[in-house]
Order: structure tokens, then sequence, then C-alpha cells
């Protein structure tokens, strides 16, 4: 399949975490004003599920959306507008970066509540379910388990059997523990994660999020049994925390990513130098495909510069985009009549 | 032909389900405790097995469910239950589907109808009585529907579940279950966010919603027949969008006003039309606004406390009386 070409791969991932870096860069020059979270160390995730996807499908998400979004086909520029509050946004700078949505690729409405957006999938999925086609996925971190709305979500998935899958993101885990084995979320009780949806009867595993190649066979079959009918399923993708998401506010530990570190080197702080050896699925993935050969170092360095230069076009298309006119803020609070 | 405020909202159900495939219903319940009016929908059970989707008890995950299969297609309408359950599922409800159409810029919209059998219905102490328009009414974005005759109650319900390109609540109320008005076959659905004057009067005006229009309408009888009183009642029909326009109208005809509501009086609908009346009347005004809602206390169980707290017709009579200074 031409999507799971290496240097698709490769160029998806890096236009994630390139994006999420100047995210992080207007941010410290206080180009927006909001919190934020960026998908950085995650990458593969949004990357391999969103190839098992269709048109016709539906993507909810959270807080952390800018990967879910970019990997689904959201366009970079129009992204950027919207996290810097811009008329050129998806929302015409009503959304920011939390809630961005783009219902023509299918993601009708993004959930920056905690579990807000796991019923909201339930739902798209009895959706999908009436009308014959389609599937509803769902993104979340761990701490969606923590709320009610996980469990009526879930247990109203099982009970009327939807194509739904949901996919927790646990990011919570620190590289320590990871090197221990241990993958609890940081505060939930259950000592795995999947214990609870399978307490359900709703079917559940746990896959690497470190790892493409796993998390691309899992959500392979996992798409595939959910679209033949199977019901709702749940997968944990144990992912390590990024170095720089462990501040209140993302930072860049040190500086942007180099493409060096795949390949031997290694940046000045230790910590994430460990995260890099160990957890990081883009660094993982690019050490893998060069061991075997399928795409050279050469040609690697050519997708970077090309992903790089699209999201310095996209900043350029947020910053000069202007501010929405005030009398906006009046307007879409309503729909208008049935067309 | 005479329909029954339980009749317009089986009729409402059964009409859409059979107009439009992509209404679906979320729960079955709708009637609450009233076996007789629970026979009105053995015809929709029989007749939409595969449209309607049991549940288990999840307020907050049916809201959510309704709202995400509104906002891919589907026009799903929720049974919420008693009006107090709403609250379970508030999050849903205020946060999700009153925001997705804004926060997305105007992409998606969210025909979920949310279905609630507000009130003061007997014995509901103070977790079965909710009244919760006016909290309801704070949150931009969600359409309030809070009918107070059989004819409303099947015109709001059938818009909603077929036009409404808005998330609606429903306020139904089993105390009006068997209010009856004449309905027209086939007749033009209502033009929603218009209050309708209910009886014309010119001495003053009483206005009310829901539960409180039946109440207002028997208090302006005794007004005329004992009093020599001519009342004028608006029945708002819908809390949001409010219709500030036909209540300035009535109370710069008739001068003098009451407000009759069945939520807590403080920050409810009455203080809202009170607010209208201040800014937009106050020059008709040849005496003070007087609310009559039921005090803050929450609902409790005996009846004869339960009793103390109702605004009856019976007081909305006296206040009449007060307002016009005899």
């Amino acid at each position: 399949m031409q999507r799971q070409d290496p240097a698709e791969r490769v160029a998806a991932m890096l236009r994630i975490r390139r994006f999420e870096e100047q995210c992080i860069r207007l941010a410290n020059e206080k180009r927006f004003p909001g919190h934020f979270h960026v998908y950085i160390g995650q990458e593969a995730t949004a990357v391999t599920a969103c190839e098992q996807l269709r048109a016709e499908d539906f993507i909810f998400s959270t807080w952390r959306n800018h990967g879910h979004l970019l990997a689904r086909g959201a366009a970079p520029d129009r992204m950027m507008a919207e996290i810097l509050g811009k008329s050129g946004g998806y929302a015409r700078g009503k959304s920011g970066t939390l809630h961005i949505a783009v219902k023509g690729l299918g993601v009708p409405a993004t959930s920056a509540l905690v579990g807000g957006a796991l019923p909201l999938a339930t739902g798209a999925g009895l959706a999908c379910k009436r009308r014959g086609a389609g599937i509803s996925v769902v993104f979340f971190g761990d701490a969606a388990l923590e709320e009610g709305a996980f469990y009526e979500a879930m247990i109203l998935a099982q009970v009327w059997q939807v194509p739904t899958l949901f996919i927790c993101e646990n990011n919570s885990i620190p590289p320590e523990q990871r090197k221990r084995g241990q993958f609890t979320s940081s505060t939930l009780p259950a000592a795995r994660l999947m214990d609870v949806p399978q307490s359900l009867q709703v079917k559940a595993e746990a896959v690497d999020g470190g790892d493409l190649e796993a998390l691309s066979e899992c959500f392979a079959r996992l798409v595939a049994e959910v679209r033949g009918g199977g019901g709702p399923r749940f997968v944990e993708v144990r992912c390590t925390r990024w170095t720089g998401s462990f501040p209140l506010w993302p930072e860049l530990p040190s500086g942007d990513w180099q493409l060096d570190w795949a390949f031997g080197g290694k940046p000045e702080r230790a910590d994430l130098a460990t995260w890099i050896e160990q957890s990081d699925p883009l660094a993982l993935y690019l050490k893998k495909i060069a061991a075997a050969k399928s795409l050279e170092r050469s040609k690697v360095t050519a997708i970077d510069q090309r992903v790089k230069a699209e999201i310095a076009q996209a900043v350029r298309f947020a910053l000069e985009s202007p501010y929405p006119a005030a009398r906006e803020a009046y307007e879409n609070v309503w729909a208008g009549a049935k067309q | 032909m005479k329909i029954t405020f339980a009749q317009g909202v089986a009729m409402a159900l059964s009409e859409a389900l059979a107009s439009d495939p992509n209404v679906l219903m979320i729960g079955s319940g709708f009637m609450g405790l009233s076996p007789s009016a629970r026979d009105l929908l053995n015809p929709v059970l029989r007749d939409y097995p595969e449209r309607i989707f049991v549940t288990p008890i999840s307020e907050l995950g049916l809201a959510g469910a309704a709202i995400g299969a509104a906002a891919c297609g589907q026009r799903p309408v929720v049974d919420l239950g008693t009006g107090s359950f709403i609250l379970e599922a508030f999050a849903q409800v205020a946060n999700e589907a009153a925001n997705i159409h804004y926060m997305t810029g105007g992409q998606t919209s969210v025909p979920a109808t949310f279905y609630s059998l507000a009130g003061i219905r007997g014995a509901g102490a103070a977790q079965h009585s909710g009244r919760m328009q006016a909290m309801l009414g704070q949150v931009p974005g969600l359409q309030v529907l809070a009918p107070g005759a059989a004819d409303d109650a099947y015109g709001l319900l059938k818009w909603a579940l077929l036009e409404s390109q808005n998330p609606s609540v429903f306020l139904s109320h089993s105390l009006l279950f068997d209010e009856t008005s004449e309905i027209v076959a086939g007749a033009a659905m209502l033009p929603v966010g218009k209050a309708r004057i209910r009886r014309e009067g010119t001495d003053l005006s009483i206005i009310a919603s829901s539960i409180m229009v039946a109440r207002a309408l028997a208090a302006a009888d005794t007004l005329e027949r004992e009093h020599g009183v001519s009342a004028e009642v608006v029945d708002l029909r819908t809390i949001v969008p409010l219709d500030r326009e036909t209540i300035v109208k009535s109370v710069a005809k008739t001068g003098r006003v009451v407000i009759a509501d069945e939520c807590p009086l403080s920050f409810g609908v009455a203080a809202e039309v009170a607010a209208t009346l201040a800014e937009r009347a106050l020059s008709h005004l040849k005496a003070p606004v007087l609310r009559l809602a039921v005090p803050d206390v929450p609902i409790p169980y005996s009846p004869p406390l339960e009793a103390e707290l109702i605004v009856t017709a019976e007081k909305i009579a006296a206040g009449a009386l007060r307002v016009l200074g005899r």
C-alpha cells in the first residue's frame, strides 16, 4: 500500500513533530494566548491509526489533537492559524488549539473535557451502524479512565455493539517506569488499563507506542474487526512521555529534534537522550528502516527539509492571517435553518 | 381533533419517526410513571423497534451518544427521564452539545433533542422535582422548549425532531399530560421562539410557561368571574429563544404584570422576564412587577410542605389583585 511506504510514514511523523516544535516556539514568542499541548512522542499512533481509516469514518480527539488532525490530512497552515486565533483557521479563531475540528475530514467535534469525546464517539458509532457504513475512532489519554464518561461510553458501545475503536494513549509513563516494565497510569488504581474495559466485556489489548510496526499491525487488525461488525474495541497505546511535555508549559529541552539523534548522535540533555534511545517512535522507526536499508538517510534528510519548509509556510500563513472581526463573536451561536 | 398533551408527545414522536429515517429514539420512557400515558407509546414501540435503542441508566452517556450521533447526521431524541436527571447529563448537554456549532466555526450542527419530564410533579421531593429551564437558559446555543398546551407540545416536539438544526431541551410536564387542545391535522409547524397569547385581556398580563400556563388560565377565569378583572395570559412556549417582543407588547397594553414561574425565584425565568420589562417597558408600568415563583428552597416530600411552595392558581389570582391595588 502506498500509504504504508516508509517515506510516507516518516514524512507524516515529521510533519507532526516539526509542527509542534513551531507551536512551542510561537508560544514562547507570545504569538498566541492560551495553554496548549503537543503530540511529540506519540506520532506513530496517529499516523498508523489514520492509515486504516476511510473518508466515511469519524475521528474524535482531545486538547492534544494536533497530531490526530494532521495525520487525518488537515492543512498545517489552517491549523496553525486556528491556534493563533486567526481568521484563516478552521473555525476562524473560535476553537483555538484545544478544540480543532474539521468536519470535511470526518472530525466533527473535538472536546477538551477529559473523557468528553468518548460518549460522542459511541454516538457516532451508532450513526455509522444505522447508515451501514464507516466506523468511529476516539483518541484519549489515560486520565479519561478516571471519568464517569468513560464507563458510560464503554457500556453503551458494548450494549449497542457499535463500530467504535477506543484508542487510549497512555502517555503518563515516565521513562524510568517504562524501564521497569510498569505501565500503569499516573493515578488510576487499576493495575492494567485494559482490565477496566475487559470487565465490561469490551475486547481490549495493549501495544507499544514506540513501535510503529507493532502499532500498524494492531490497528490494521482492530479496525478490520470493528469494521466487520465485531463491536467496539479498546487499545492502550503505551507511550513514554516526551521530556518536553513534563513541564506545565511544553518546552523544547534541547532545541528542535535533530535527525542525527536517530543515527548515533545525542542531545545535550541526558533524560532526552534516554527517551530518544528507548521510546521515540520516530527515531526508533528511522533506526529500523536504516538497518533494513529501506530508506536512505539522504532521502530522510530531503523529506525533513521539505516538511520544515511546509511548516515554515504554515507559520507564515498563520502570522499573516488577520484576526477575525469583533462582530464574528456573535456568529455561529445558532445553526441556520435546515437546507 | 382534540388531543391531550401526552397524545401530542406520542404523535410527534410517531410522525417524526415516520417522516425522517434519521430520527431515532434513545430510551423509550418519555411518559414517566403514568401507565395510561405510557400505553400511548405502544404503537411507536411496535412500529419502530430498529429505531429505538434500549438504554442502561446512563444519562451522561445517553446525552453524549445523542450528540455524537447528531453530529454525524442522525436526529436523535433522548429520554432523560425526570427533570432533575438532566443534571447527570449536564456536562454533555451544556459543555458539548451547546458549544459544538460555535467551537467549530459553524462546521458541525447538533440537532439532538433532550426530552425531560420537568417540574414539581407531586411527592418527587428534592431530587425528582427539577425545573432546570433557568439554568439551561444560561447556556448559549441551547434551545429550551417549555410548552404549556397539547397542540404546542405536539408542534414543538415535532419541529425539534424534524426541523431544528440546534440542540433542544424539550421540557415536558407530567401534570400537563391530561390538558387538551384542538389541533388541525397537517397544520404548519410552529414558528419557534414566538410566544402565544392564550387569553386576551386589558387589566393585567400574566406571563407563564409550561405548567404555569394552565394555572394562569385558571386564575384568569377566577379573576374575571369573581372580580371583573380582565387578565391577559402570555404563554412563552419557548424559554430560549425568548419572545421579548410579545412580552413587552402585552405589558405595554395592560400596564400591570404578574410573572408566574415554577423555577426557584432567584435568577429564574421570571427574573429574566422582569429584567426585560425593566429595560424596555418601565414607562408602561403602572405598578411594580410581581414575580410569583417557587421560594428558594429544595422541594420537600411531605404534601403540606410541598403545597406551601407551589405557585397555584389561587396564589396567581391573589397576586394579580395585589398588583391591581385591590
